[in-house]
């Protein structure tokens, strides 16, 4: 039963990524023959390419920034998603709307309304509005940040919402006669029961936002380069604009040796590969 | 056995980034194939349908030199055609833009030389038009499709309002831009934020002070040939025009996709914007306004006094170019010659190119010229494109493909003042 899905595996994922691993030794302008270079690419890339550190640092930057800001608000929202209000179905929907749009549409809706010309900032009076929102390298990244968080958001909170609604009810109803309030309710009922959808879903986010691109690259076309250039985006302009595919696979590995340290270490950290039902009863 | 091991490899290699990026694009890789049929790859949008339907005409008149057709999205279209090409793949027709990608493919002995070839084209086609499509003095490229060239339009309502006349000068434009700005408009639209039309302003500019060779050196790869003081010039009065309201506030912010540089040219928001000769069909289908008010106008890009320039020279798109893949069989090859040497610009096409608002470039339409809706701008740009003693391509193409994205990377730095003009040359010769 598992050959479909190790086949499945071996083509789409280990395959390439062997082929990359072999062409960050090659000499490649994807024109003419690939060329051996032995370790060439790592070096110059590692030690002679300034921008890769430069690229490597706004990644940071961006995980971070993502990690903080999405992973707060998609706990809240699935919470109150998972709770029983009036209009709540119908706030569900809105909420979950950016779900449904394609990267390139929320991309080209997003730079109309930065446009200091005719966005935003000519519709609403407010004199901070106006700004280069998306040329300013202080603020770009800040931008970005919202912006692809605007658009995962929405996913996060509908698993936290699916956590939530898992919680048995009696563990609420036992607290509330222990004179438990909400808050208290919350920090240690609902925040310890949901350890595991915090994992998954933290795994998915940082190792998510360490490999984007498409927004991103809609938004701006990865200028200013120091502003907003992550490396799967120095990746992609290496590759495929300067047809430089060994440093772009070089950058391609090191993006890969960091997704796999990271989702291995939060496993590790979170003692989740001894993962077990702490459901009650279960 | 050299060809399987480049195919397996560019494959290999090109689906493995993509998986990594998650990017996909669709579309089938199916290069020469095996059948004898010829077949090319088109871009889609723009004036390509008419290309398409050429092709149409010429498969039902020619059954057995059938050639097959296939549209590609722009974007996607340069990194295909390299990968095809390098794979020995291509198809028969390869379409470039001349430049960088054509002396590689040249190089790599991936074209054949098309000298003789051609039938009357190179005598119908403009000089400095066909000059492009050449290596070494063997032809390799024929254009195919319409040329493009960067000119200046302008709001004529805002000039009137501000008591400007259309400058022909450089010492004109200072004037005007004083004048502009005491009028609370802009005298100069630009979408800075796409970076590319702002290569347009670098490379009027630097030709206008010292003429086609400046650039020329850069392209033979002569020593420190950016270091050169045209180019200081050109890049100094941009940052000049970016600080001192020469260009629109928020230029780095505008952006050319959704066209926001020529909305800000027909609300009145500024005075001229310098852009490709394709704009002239968005204003018209965008803005029909604007287009129809009488106030829409086009001229040419200013002299410069005391420069060492032509004050012919244009920049832009010479056009689209095609040449016949090498990989091909000889067969294939015979088709594409055959198409090339006995259908381009046929009058049909012709017709339908000038029905669409594109300009072919060819010195024996002015009739044709004369019968079209939009017979002023197809005159301006024909007479410009003939006059013109050099038709510099876009730097961006001309340069390899690897000098391409830091020139403009670069170019982005010059924009936002956070490289000097100095630094800008010294990083471009570092390359």
């Amino acid at each position: 039963m598992a050959l479909p899905a190790v086949a499945f595996f071996g083509i789409f994922a280990l395959i390439p990524l062997i082929g990359v691993v072999v062409i960050s030794f090659m000499e490649w302008n994807v024109l003419g023959s690939p060329k051996w270079v032995g370790l060439t690419n790592w070096e110059a890339v590692l030690f002679d390419r300034p921008f890769t550190w430069t690229a490597l640092g706004l990644t940071v930057t961006f995980v971070i920034g993502s990690y903080l800001f999405q992973a707060p608000v998609a706990l809240l929202l699935g919470v109150f998603m998972a709770g029983q209000q009036r209009y709540r179905a119908l706030l569900a929907v809105l909420y979950f709307l950016p779900l449904l749009f394609s990267s390139v549409a929320v991309g080209l809706t997003f730079q109309s309304l930065f446009s200091p010309n005719y966005g935003l900032s000519a519709a609403l009076p407010f004199e901070w509005l106006p700004n280069d929102w998306l040329a300013n390298s202080d603020l770009v990244m800040w931008v970005m940040i919202f912006v692809v968080g605007w658009c995962f958001v929405p996913f996060h909170g509908l698993l936290y919402q699916a956590g939530v609604r898992q919680i048995p009810q009696s563990m609420y109803e036992a607290a509330t006669i222990d004179g438990a309030g909400r808050l208290r309710q919350f920090f240690s009922i609902t925040l310890p029961q949901l350890r595991y959808t915090i994992i998954t879903s933290s795994t998915l986010m940082l190792v998510g936002s360490l490999t984007y691109f498409d927004l991103i690259y809609v938004l701006t076309g990865g200028q200013p380069a120091d502003a907003v250039r992550i490396l799967p985006l120095d990746m992609y302009v290496t590759g495929f604009a300067s047809y430089n595919l060994g440093y772009a696979s070089v950058i391609a590995v090191i993006l890969v040796a960091i997704g796999l340290t990271l989702s291995l270490l939060l496993n590790v950290l979170s003692g989740s590969s001894k993962m077990d039902s702490d459901k009650a009863g279960a | 056995m050299r060809k399987a091991t480049r195919m397996a490899a560019a494959g290999l290699g090109v689906t493995s980034l993509m998986a990594i990026s998650a990017c996909g694009g669709g579309g089938d890789n199916g290069g020469g194939g095996g059948d004898a049929d010829a077949n090319a790859w088109i871009l889609t949008g723009g004036g390509w349908p008419a290309i398409e339907e050429d092709f149409n005409r010429w498969n039902e008149s020619n059954e057995d030199a059938q050639i097959d057709v296939e549209g590609i999205e722009n974007d996607s279209y340069k990194g295909q055609i390299r990968t095809a090409v390098g794979s020995g793949e291509a198809p028969t027709l390869i379409m470039s833009w001349t430049g960088g990608a054509l002396l590689e493919y040249a190089e790599q002995d991936a074209i054949v030389d098309l000298t003789g070839e051609t039938g009357d084209l190179e005598e119908r086609v403009f000089d400095s038009v066909w000059q492009n499509g050449q290596v070494d003095g063997s032809t390799y490229a024929v254009p195919m499709n319409d040329v493009q060239p960067v000119v200046m339009y302008y709001n004529q309502e805002v000039f009137d309002e501000a008591g400007v006349e259309i400058p022909e000068t450089w010492e004109d434009v200072e004037a005007a831009i004083d004048t502009f700005n005491e009028n609370d408009v802009a005298p100069f639209s630009l979408a800075g934020g796409s970076v590319w039309p702002a290569l347009m302003w670098l490379q009027y500019l630097t030709d206008r002070h010292g003429g086609e060779e400046v650039f020329q050196a850069v392209v033979e790869g002569e020593e420190d040939a950016w270091d050169n003081e045209s180019i200081l010039f050109a890049l100094e009065t941009m940052q000049d025009l970016g600080e001192n309201g020469g260009f629109i506030d928020s230029y780095n912010s505008v952006t050319a996709d959704q066209n926001e540089d020529a909305q800000l040219l027909a609300d009145g928001q500024a005075a001229m914007l310098l852009q490709g000769s394709w704009v002239y069909a968005t204003i018209n289908n965008d803005f029909p306004e604007f287009a129809d008010s009488g106030n829409f106008g086009f001229t040419s890009f200013p002299t410069l006094e005391d420069g060492a320039g032509d004050p012919s020279n244009i920049v832009g798109n010479p056009a689209n170019f095609w040449s016949v893949s090498a990989d091909a069989s000889e067969e294939e090859q015979q088709i594409a010659t055959d198409y090339i040497s006995e259908n381009l610009y046929n009058e049909e096409t012709v017709t339908a190119m000038l029905e669409a608002g594109s300009l072919p470039p060819l010195n024996d339409i002015e009739e044709e010229i004369a019968a079209t809706e939009d017979a002023d701008f197809l005159e301006f740009s024909s007479q410009l494109v003939g006059d013109a003693n050099h038709f510099q391509l876009s730097w961006d193409q001309a340069v390899a493909p690897e000098v391409a994205q830091p020139l403009t990377d670069n170019l982005s730095g010059i924009l936002r003042g956070e490289m000097t003009p100095q630094e800008f040359v010294d990083a471009m010769n570092a390359l």
